[in-house]
């Protein structure tokens, strides 16, 4: 890799008293680059990503992420990166415009700056009618849509997505990947753990835990032509056979 | 700062937007007082009266005619009455002649308390009738004793209960209603993307609890309002002393609301536990139901732990008996300490990452 990796983990480890849920995993990512992290249930992903993302400690092991230290610059770290979740993680009681204020605000967005975004955001989407509604009243797939577009609102280096597209269906989940590919476009690397096997066909490299280990690491056409199979569905199944721990 | 006043902005949109919750909030402590004031009364007032009159003289007429003028009971000519008064035959000849004579009381004791009152009342008023008639006859060396109620010369409910009304109220708001809001972030996975963000997750434990504690002073406005225009109780301690020791017994119970919400996972479980853990305690042991004088040992122990007890004291010495700081010193630091530790052990559990 030429570039500086804009995500570079060596030896990341989290125990959890005598399970070690993330087994000392090693791994980069380029600027730019969306980078999707696949592993069974239990295989330790989420933990790793709430590592990333500053939300769980690790117990060894070091990470930069965004140009910081992971363990002494928490706070340079957090305010570079993005987070959307599958719950979309909106506030049902208020407005797309009222939500948009409020977490541009907490990241220390300027008024201006606020309502330029909301304008730019409701023309990109096409949702300049629907900004004074309640987030309840909206379909799934403008949540999910305004969810990540309110995780870019801060410019982030990185945007962590933890399972965005679970619960929606096959047409609103390949718009969102047109979204994440403008975002990845426009110099964002973004962070994705999926399900979705199809979806792994779509990102630029993908990882494969297993155990809490790292089994293969590499861009899909590699990995499937390393593996002999037609699909990563089928690299997937090969890889997780071998899976000691049961899905939780 | 900034980032605290959007945070809050929040808060308050959330607040106004459930329409349920703000009738609760601003209709509870107005049905709880009406309903305290009016409804859930020990006074004593109209308590009906049969009297058998089996003399038919002077002196069971005179005795008659000064139960009927009392506020407390109206005689009635017939049954069914909450108390039977029987005057036996030669009540007047007994009286004068023996200087000794015999009525019945007879109440209905399937309500105790009330039985008790009753019977209390009319022998007060009896004996009262008997030292007038002794002062009539000049008899001389009678021992006569005046009782003076203190703080509360009418005995009316009012003093115990608005003090008790506010603990209540003021634990419903802070315990329950902040407990539940944070841990609906927690369902909802905002909280995650809060965590995520720079905004600190002490400073989202102060954005949180502000709108409560600006609610929970409104309340308190409200209850004193009516306590003095509704109930005619009035305030006799220091209002600024009154108001700093409320919102010092409202940041315990915002320590306490967030403490709860470290660990209850849903919303229904966090308001089991405010219900069951704070608010039933606060009924049982603050001393507003029941005394805590009169129970066991180690019931008068846990009290001590319960910090509406001791609000419920620095209130009515405040508010009731119009007594200053030095009085309220002891139930004061107890207070303080408590806020500081629950504050403190709140603060930590919540700071502890997402797990």
């Amino acid at each position: 890799m030429n570039t500086v990796p804009i995500i570079s983990v060596r030896n990341l480890t989290k125990a959890f008293g005598s399970f070690t849920a993330v087994d000392a995993i090693s791994f980069d990512v380029a600027p730019g680059e969306i980078f999707g992290f696949l592993g069974a249930n239990g295989a330790g992903k989420t933990t790793a990503m709430k590592m990333l993302c500053g939300l769980l400690s690790p117990t060894s092991g070091e990470a930069r992420v965004a140009g910081f230290d992971l363990a002494t610059q928490t706070e340079d770290v957090k305010r570079r990166i993005g987070y959307m979740s599958q719950k979309f993680s909106l506030y049902e009681d208020l407005t797309v415009e009222e939500n948009i204020r409020f977490y541009g605000g907490i990241y220390g967005l300027t008024l201006a700056e606020i309502r330029r975004k909301t304008a730019e955001l409701a023309a990109d989407l096409g949702l300049v009618e629907e900004m004074q509604k309640l987030v309840r009243s909206l379909p799934l797939g403008w949540k999910q849509k305004i969810a990540f577009s309110v995780a870019l609102l801060h410019d982030p280096a990185i945007v962590f997505l933890d399972e965005p597209t679970g619960g929606v269906d096959p047409v609103t989940r390949r718009q969102f990947w047109d979204l994440i590919y403008a975002a990845a476009h426009r110099g964002v690397t973004l962070f994705v753990t999926t399900h979705y096997m199809d979806e792994a066909e779509y990102c630029h490299r993908v990882s494969i835990m297993v155990d809490g280990a790292i089994k293969a690491l590499d861009t899909p056409h590699a990995l499937r032509k390393r593996f002999g199979a037609s699909s990563m569905d089928d690299v997937f199944t090969l890889l997780a056979r071998g899976a000691q721990r049961s899905a939780d | 700062m900034k980032q605290l006043y959007t945070f809050v902005r929040k808060e308050f949109l959330h607040v106004l937007r459930d329409k349920k919750t703000l009738l609760i909030l601003f209709g509870l402590p107005v049905v709880q007082i009406l309903i305290f004031g009016f409804a859930l009364t020990n006074e004593v007032k109209h308590a009906s009266v049969f009297i058998r009159d089996e003399a038919h003289d002077d002196a069971s007429r005179a005795l008659m005619e000064r139960i009927d003028a009392s506020q407390v009971f109206d005689v009635v000519q017939s049954g069914p009455a909450n108390l039977d008064l029987i005057i036996p035959s030669g009540f007047a000849h007994d009286l004068s002649h023996g200087g000794r004579a015999t009525v019945q009381i007879i109440t209905d004791a399937s309500d105790p308390n009330r039985a008790t009152t009753l019977s209390t009342y009319l022998t007060a008023i009896i004996a009262d009738h008997q030292l007038a008639l002794s002062e009539l006859q000049g008899i001389p060396y009678l021992i006569r004793t005046t009782t003076r109620f203190t703080y509360n010369p009418q005995l009316k409910g009012a003093p115990n209960f608005v003090p008790g009304v506010m603990a209540l109220v003021l634990m419903l708001v802070c315990v329950m209603m902040t407990s539940i809001s944070i841990v609906r972030e927690k369902e909802l996975g905002t909280m995650e993307i809060l965590l995520v963000s720079p905004f600190r997750p002490l400073m989202v434990i102060v954005a949180k609890v502000i709108p409560y504690l600006l609610l929970s002073v409104v309340n308190i406005i409200s209850i004193l309002l009516l306590s003095v225009f509704v109930l005619g109780l009035p305030i006799n301690g220091s209002i600024p002393l009154l108001f700093s020791m409320s919102i010092l017994f409202i940041i315990t119970s915002l320590a306490l609301g967030v403490l709860v919400s470290t660990i209850a996972a849903t919303q229904q479980v966090a308001m089991l536990v405010s219900m069951m853990g704070m608010l039933l305690p606060t009924l049982l042991f603050s001393g507003f139901m029941f005394p805590i004088e009169n129970m066991p040992l180690p019931l008068q122990l846990i009290s001590n732990a319960i910090p509406a007890k001791w609000y419920y004291n620095i209130v009515k010495a405040v508010m009731i008996k119009g007594l200053g700081m030095d009085a309220i010193m002891k139930e004061a630091i107890i207070l303080f300490g408590m806020a500081l530790l629950l504050t403190a052990i709140s603060v930590k559990r919540f700071k502890v990452r997402l797990a």
